[in-house]
Parts: C-alpha cells; sequence; structure tokens
C-alpha cells in the first residue's frame, strides 16, 4: 500500500514538492515500523493464540464431550450436546449455584456501590489527611481477596466469633452465621461490600470532574441538597456509575476464594455458597467431569456477555455523557 | 465580629465532626484487620469469644509456631515460592504488556487496529473458560506441579488489562519525542529502550504492584497447579493449615495469615499515591 502511493507521487510531482518530499521520509517508517510492530506484539500475538484463542475454542469442543483428565483430548467421547442438557434439567446442584450467584451479585453490587459512592461523597473535599483517608478506605479492596482475610471473615462470623460477641452486648439473638444455610451467603455478601474502596476511588476521581458552576446553577435556581445530587451528582456521574456497575457485576460473578474458604472447598453448608465458579472448580478438579465444567464455563462467557450487551444497551437511557449536549 | 467568629468557630465545628466522621467509619472498616492483629498475639484461651483487639497478654509463640510451618516444610519455603511465581509474573508483565504496549501506541503497522480490539476484548473475558484445555495442556507437557503454568502466560502478555494500561500512558507521552529520537536515526528498537520505556515509569511500577498483589493474593490458579506441598505458595499453605488446624492452634494460624498480609500492607504504605492514582486513573479494580 505505501508503496503503491510513493512511486505515484513520484511519478506525478505535484505542484507542492516540497511536501511530498517530506511526506515521504515518515512513509518509509511505516514499512519498517509495520515489521517491527509485529515483533514487538510478537509475545502477546503468541499468549493471544496459544493461552487465550486455542484453549478457548477446545473447551467449545471439550464441552460437547464426557472428558475427564485421564484421557487425551483427541479420546474424549463426543456426546453432542448431553452436557448442556444434564446441565440445564438433570442437576439440581447446577440451578442452585446459578441462583446463589445471581443472589450474590444483585445483592452485594447495589450496597457495595452504594457504600462506594457514599463515602466518595464524603471524602470529595480539601482537607488535611484526605490522601491519607482515602488510602485507607481503599485498603480493603487490597486485602479482601486474599486467603488470610477469608480466615479472618470465618473467624468473625462463626459461633463463637466477634460478631455474635457485638450482638449479644445488645441483646440480640447470635447464631452460627457461616455454618446455617441461610445467613452463610450472607457472610461473603459483607466481605464484597468490605472491598468498596476501589469503586469508590474511581467514584471519587469522577466527582472532581463535575463542575462547580453546576452546583451554583443548581443552588441559583433554588435546590436542596436532595435535588442537586439526583438532578446534578446522578447524571454527571452516571457513566463512571456505568463503568463501576460493569466491573462489579462480573466481579461478582467471577468470586470464587472467599466462598472456596468460607465453606471449605465444598459450596456448603448445604450449597448455599456455592458461587458458580466454585461448582466449575468442583466439577473439573473434585468430580474431573471436565467435559461438564467446560460447558459450565462456555454458559458462563456468554450469559456475562448477554448481560454486558444488556448493560450497554440499558446506559443509552441512563448514561449521560456531558460533551453530548455540545455537539 | 461576633458573627464572624461564631462563622469561624462553627466553621472549625464542622470539620471536627468531618474528622470524626471518617475516623469512626475506618476504625470499623479496618476492625477486622485490626482484629486479626490483636488475635495473632493472644494466648489460645483467650483468642474464643474475646472482642477486645489487645490481648491482656502479648506472646509471641504463635509466630514461632507459625515459622516452623506445617506438614515438615518451613513458612520460609512457601514465602519463597509464593516471591518466586509473583516475582516472575511481575518480570514477566513488565516484559511483554510493555513490548505489545509500544507496537499499540507508536508504531504504525496494517493490523494494528482490529488486533488492537481483539486485546481490549479480551479483557473483559473470564479466565474460567480457559481454564480447562490451559490445565490439560500444561498437563500434557508435564508442567504441572512446576511453577510455569503460572508465570508463562505472563510473558506472553495475557493480562491484557495492563497492556491497554501501558498503551493509554504512552500515548499521552508528546509526539515530538519519539520524533526526535527518529530524525536522530533511532530505529524502533532503540526508540523503545532509550526514550519510550524510560518515560513510561509511572505506567510500569502501576503494572508491577498490581501485579505482585493480585498474584501475592491469588488462589484459584496457584490450587489448581500446585499439588505438591512443597511447591505451596502462602495462600496455599495458609489453607492447608486450615484444614489441619484444632481450636487449639488458631493463634498460629492468625500469625500466619498476618505474615502473608504483611506484604502487601507494606507495598501499600510505600506506594499508596500510586496505587490510588492507578485506580483512578484506570479503573483499575484492585
Amino acid at each position: 500500500m505505501a508503496m503503491t502511493t510513493a512511486s505515484v507521487s513520484k511519478r506525478h510531482p505535484s505542484p507542492s514538492a516540497g511536501a511530498t518530499a517530506k511526506r515521504r521520509r515518515p512513509q518509509r517508517g511505516p514499512r519498517r515500523e509495520g515489521l517491527a510492530g509485529y515483533i514487538f506484539l510478537s509475545p502477546w500475538l503468541l499468549g493471544l493464540m496459544g493461552i487465550t484463542a486455542a484453549p478457548m475454542l477446545i473447551s467449545l469442543y471439550l464441552s460437547f464431550t464426557d472428558y475427564g483428565v485421564l484421557t487425551g483430548i483427541g479420546e474424549a467421547e463426543w456426546v453432542g450436546l448431553d452436557n448442556y442438557k444434564r446441565m440445564l434439567t438433570e442437576d439440581p446442584a447446577y440451578w442452585h449455584s446459578v441462583i446463589v450467584t445471581i443472589k450474590f451479585a444483585l445483592i452485594s453490587v447495589p450496597l457495595k456501590l452504594s457504600a462506594a459512592l457514599a463515602v466518595a461523597m464524603l471524602l470529595n473535599r480539601d482537607r488535611i489527611g484526605i490522601g491519607l483517608y482515602r488510602g485507607l478506605f481503599y485498603l480493603p479492596s487490597l486485602l479482601g481477596g486474599s486467603v488470610g482475610l477469608a480466615i479472618v471473615w470465618v473467624n468473625i462470623f462463626n459461633r463463637e466469633g466477634a460478631f455474635n460477641a457485638v450482638l449479644d452486648i445488645f441483646g440480640l439473638p447470635t447464631r452460627p452465621w457461616i455454618n446455617e444455610p441461610g445467613t452463610a451467603l450472607w457472610t461473603l455478601i459483607v466481605l464484597a461490600i468490605w472491598q468498596f474502596g476501589s469503586p469508590m476511588v474511581i467514584f471519587l476521581a469522577g466527582l472532581k470532574q463535575i463542575p462547580g458552576e453546576l452546583y451554583e446553577a443548581a443552588s441559583v435556581d433554588g435546590a436542596g441538597k436532595m435535588r442537586k445530587f439526583f438532578h446534578v451528582t446522578i447524571p454527571m456521574l452516571s457513566p463512571v456509575i456505568f463503568f463501576n456497575l460493569v466491573m462489579e457485576i462480573i466481579k461478582a460473578f467471577e468470586g470464587f476464594t472467599g466462598a472456596f474458604v468460607v465453606s471449605g472447598g465444598t459450596g456448603g453448608p448445604v450449597d448455599s455458597t456455592l458461587m458458580y465458579t466454585l461448582y466449575l472448580y468442583i466439577k473439573a478438579f473434585t468430580d474431573f467431569e471436565m467435559g461438564y465444567a467446560s460447558a459450565m464455563a462456555w454458559i458462563f462467557l456468554v450469559t456475562l456477555g448477554i448481560i454486558t450487551v444488556l448493560l450497554f444497551n440499558s446506559g443509552k437511557f441512563w448514561v449521560h455523557y456531558s460533551d453530548e449536549g455540545d455537539g | 465580629m461576633s458573627t464572624l467568629t461564631m462563622a469561624l468557630t462553627s466553621r472549625r465545628a464542622r470539620r471536627a465532626v468531618w474528622h470524626l466522621v471518617c475516623l469512626g467509619l475506618l476504625a470499623a472498616l479496618l476492625y477486622p484487620v485490626a482484629w486479626l492483629v490483636g488475635m495473632s498475639f493472644k494466648p489460645a484461651e483467650e483468642i474464643v469469644s474475646s472482642l477486645s483487639i489487645l490481648p491482656k497478654q502479648i506472646i509471641g509463640s504463635n509466630y514461632a509456631e507459625a515459622f516452623q510451618g506445617s506438614s515438615g516444610i518451613s513458612i520460609w519455603r512457601f514465602f519463597a515460592n509464593s516471591v518466586i511465581v509473583a516475582g516472575g509474573c511481575v518480570a514477566g508483565n513488565l516484559l511483554s504488556c510493555s513490548l505489545a504496549a509500544y507496537a499499540f501506541a507508536k508504531l504504525r503497522f496494517r493490523l494494528r487496529g482490529p488486533l488492537f480490539a481483539f486485546m481490549i476484548a479480551t479483557i473483559m473475558l473470564p479466565y474460567h473458560v480457559m481454564l480447562i484445555p490451559q490445565y490439560t495442556i500444561f498437563q500434557k507437557l508435564g508442567l504441572v506441579d512446576t511453577f510455569i503454568p503460572l508465570i508463562l502466560p505472563k510473558f506472553l502478555a495475557t493480562d491484557a488489562f495492563f497492556v491497554f494500561l501501558i498503551v493509554q500512558f504512552m500515548r499521552g507521552l508528546p509526539r515530538d519525542l519519539s520524533d526526535a529520537a527518529r530524525i536522530d536515526g533511532c530505529g524502533p528498537v532503540r526508540a523503545f529502550r532509550s526514550v519510550i520505556l524510560p518515560l513510561s515509569r509511572p505506567a510500569l511500577v502501576t503494572t508491577a504492584i498490581f501485579t505482585f498483589i493480585w498474584t501475592w493474593n491469588d488462589f484459584l490458579m496457584q490450587l489448581i497447579y500446585l499439588n505438591d506441598p512443597g511447591k505451596y505458595t502462602l495462600p496455599l499453605a495458609l489453607r492447608l493449615y486450615v484444614d489441619q488446624t484444632s481450636e487449639s492452634s488458631y493463634g498460629p494460624m492468625f500469625a500466619m495469615s498476618v505474615l502473608t498480609l504483611v506484604p502487601i500492607v507494606l507495598f501499600f504504605f510505600a506506594f499508596q499515591r500510586l496505587l490510588v492514582e492507578g485506580v483512578a486513573t484506570t479503573g483499575l479494580n484492585g
């Protein structure tokens, strides 16, 4: 492509010959750059093909087979849609894991984002020590995904734990939160909300972008704090809310470590913490039903894809981009 | 005059209230962490059902026991394994992601657009779809129970998020610099090494810190690929410890939990501003 253009311009010298000559130099660049580009990209390309694309296709294939880890991929027995059929019609644990995961996401994400926005608004001012406050509120986001912290959670919420001791002081009924099917998932929800720091930091960055004049104008119009919040803050922040919503929903669906540690790797009690990814892990690496687990993985991928597309489409109705008005 | 002083005092009072609210919230938020540290210094009989963070009697024996490790393997071994895995991942991400980012941000080639779109698409891809075939492949290669399945993908820039982060940063670098380098006869390799890479340090540091913390905390991958307790990283060792723990040895378990979290807290205090800014500017999700 670059060569053709260069030869054409040579044959038809344009009035601005100087400009053409100038343009020719960078044009030689792209050809050398082209090769260099692919060389620089080669590790990534190799990863894209070998670590991402090929395994994805293999897992799609495996999802139609009866495959345990002991046989070779070539020996996997083709069973058509059996895995999918079994999953959707014959496996109550599968549906249980779907419901647990949806419940976890539906409850934890809105609460986490509300906490994040509330604290971000609290911290959105110039005060002494604001940087340190911001950092310390963010700290749980770094710690919360670890096994060490999940262990803390188990011990705070178990029968003899600190949480019950607090309830006891106030004369409230205590219970073994971790060991009761009705409450075990709630301890994981609280653990998720506890990590509101990272969406908070993102909200804070968004709040700083809102021009102060908008609030002043609203004040002039006689708007109170509530009206300012709903008519200035929320619309101006909606792109950031949208971003956080997408990221947190994906993260909620992928939650694994907490559920694994709290339930001792079983998803118990009575499957109440059987998050989707935990069930996938159990199917693949405890039961060695890897074909079935691959089918689960693909349903997971497709579902997350659909949710993302739906969210993006819903965004048209409630996400306002500030430059829209100018155009 | 009096209205002015009143206004000032009320302003000062409001600020004091604001600080109190923040400190109160932080105290509640960080209570579990403080609780863990307190418990790790308590004797066994004091641990059960105790709300107080401060031990009546501080003991170090929990740590002494934790340092002995479990299953006859010293905790230093687990620590070293975690350092190797996290260090390898940091090196891999720095190298491969900066190479790919440079190509996307500064070099022109025909498939750049479509490939960039592919890269963005892989950011959102749930890891679980690749999990089983990747495991099978590494198993056939005889690499299960080594650190290679954990580290090798990082050398192939599979953490697309960091590629994106560095691309964004490199695009923000002034064009004149790379142009000047080119006029001076720098090829892409030299321009990358001597101009772009040194200037991208903030993005590279952010990449390194987050890679370290994520790998250090990671559980699923390490759980799947490492079976031999001698190869265990700290999270796996901790899990093993929990499984073997009876009520009497809660103390050492808490001590070991503290030890696994210490490097993260140290990183946090050393790079606090950079971490928070990394999240604020790129939406990195910690």
